[in-house]
């Protein structure tokens, strides 16, 4: 147990500069994402979606790419009533 | 018949006997009958969210030409629809005007859509069922919209225009056009800022369907920035990506169900002093070990059969009644945020089957095979205990 904290410690030291450089690249690169699921624009970019991405193919189309069911939706798209 | 009236006797001696422990068995059950319940969701939610995609997509149009611009749907120009019907086998091009409208003073999404049937009628609209309760929110005796009300729409340039309803959409239609307001052409384009030569898509009908994928890759090369979707592709996609998702919550309760097995087998294999007591006991009054296997046969199959028909019946109530409240936001996807829907039940022999050797048979095995072993137990040695 003790180890498995001592190792996180280290990692997390080790890992600091990674970070940093990522957070440099979200600031340069004006990035608002992370690349979690490239199948659809929506959840590729959750945070950019308008509300009828997903149901862009045809009126009344059910959404239908699989990453929809593990990626939630966002809180801010649901209508105020449902928030 | 005398051995009809064997069978009998010893199920009623088996349901007294459960009842001596109801409470060990009423928990049992009711773990049964929720692991049941879970796998039963999942099946008929996903069995019958294809069944209804496929009904409904069924008259779909052949294909869908749509632009992309960037990686997104674009307005297609109107010049596109000659050239794709210079195309061999084409028999029609259409194009459809239609998109979405959120109504900030209900807080509802419409789709709005073009009919034909409205052009020569500006300034009016004939909506769905859903609107005409959603956008009157304020109205008196608590009464929807009706003939000869009037909807204003906020257009893209600002300023509002009033649109009168002339009609509504038959009630039994409203599963696809809960949301749905036609409206002519020339207000379309006033709400939405959309030029005359561009329309949303494409529909194009063809003589021969075996065709289709040809003339998809024939407008492709035309214009490479179309996307032509073909009912088949619709179908196809629906039908694989609602198995996916029944599959994910499967695998996830598989872990349950594999717990419930081991818990069953437990049961059976570590009976109680009680138990062995009373299995002694009937061994010592002249049962054989036929019987007593037979007993715990009956006693797996009343339990197995009870939690199979409670769970049954549960997870067609979440489903169909309660619109899968547990699992909507796995199984729908972002499909909760939009089409508001409640499912046609569409259940089948085949799934009950399914669902029976998946539940019921395993239950069963495990518990019968541990119980021979109990059968067996020397009536002296027991009641000495």
């Amino acid at each position: 147990m003790g180890l498995m904290f001592m190792d996180a410690v280290v990692s997390q030291r080790l890992d600091r500069e990674f970070v940093r450089e990522r957070r440099a690249i979200v600031r340069a690169l004006t990035l608002t994402d992370l690349c979690l699921f490239t199948e659809a624009r929506y959840t590729r970019h959750p945070s950019m979606t308008e509300l009828h991405t997903p149901f862009q193919d045809h009126p009344m189309a059910l959404e239908h790419f699989p990453s929809g069911s593990i990626m939630a939706v966002p809180a801010r798209l649901y209508p105020p009533a449902q928030q | 018949m005398k051995a009809l009236e064997k069978q009998r006797n010893i199920l009623d001696f088996t349901l007294s006997s459960l009842g001596r422990r109801k409470g060990k068995n009423i928990a049992l059950v009711m773990v049964y009958t929720f692991v049941i319940f879970l796998l039963a969701s999942v099946l008929f939610f996903t069995h019958s969210l294809k069944k209804e995609a496929a009904l409904i997509l069924q008259d779909a149009p052949a294909m869908t030409v749509q632009r992309l611009v960037a990686g997104r749907q674009d307005m297609i120009p109107m010049h596109y629809i000659d050239s794709i019907r210079q195309i061999k086998g084409v028999q029609s091009v259409v194009p459809r005007l239609w998109g979405y409208y959120y109504d900030a003073l209900s807080g509802a999404n419409y789709t709005l859509m073009v009919n034909a049937d409205l052009n020569d009628r500006a300034g009016e609209i004939i909506i769905g069922n859903g609107v005409s309760w959603r956008s009157a929110p304020g109205k008196r005796n608590n009464q929807g919209l009706q003939k000869n009300d009037i909807i204003p729409f906020k257009t893209y340039d600002g300023t509002v225009l009033g649109l009168k309803v002339k009609g509504l959409l038959p009630f039994a239609s409203e599963l696809v056009t809960a949301d749905l307001i036609l409206v002519s052409e020339t207000d379309f384009r006033k709400i939405f800022a959309i030029a005359n030569d561009q329309a949303t898509d494409l529909v194009l009908q063809v003589r021969n369907a075996k065709e289709l994928p040809t003339i998809a890759a024939k407008i492709t090369q035309i214009h490479p920035d179309t996307r032509p979707i073909l009912r088949q592709e619709i179908l196809r996609t629906y039908d694989a990506v609602f198995d996916w998702r029944g599959g994910v919550i499967l695998m996830v309760l598989a872990g349950v169900f594999f717990a419930f097995i081991i818990l069953a087998w437990d049961k059976a294999t570590g009976l109680s002093a009680e138990e062995k007591r009373e299995i002694g006991i009937l061994k010592a009054i002249g049962w054989e070990t036929s019987d007593i296997l037979l007993m715990k046969f009956w006693e797996g199959a009343a339990v197995s059969l009870m939690a199979f028909f409670m769970g049954i019946f549960l997870a067609y109530l979440h489903v169909f009644l309660a619109s899968s409240i547990l699992f909507a936001p796995v199984l729908k996807g972002w499909s909760v945020l939009y089409p508001h829907f409640r499912l046609t039940p569409y259940i089948n022999a085949y799934q009950i089957a399914t669902l029976f050797f998946l539940t019921v048979i395993p239950y069963t095995v495990a518990t019968i095979v541990p119980s021979w072993r109990s059968a067996t137990i020397d009536p002296d040695s027991v009641m000495r205990m």
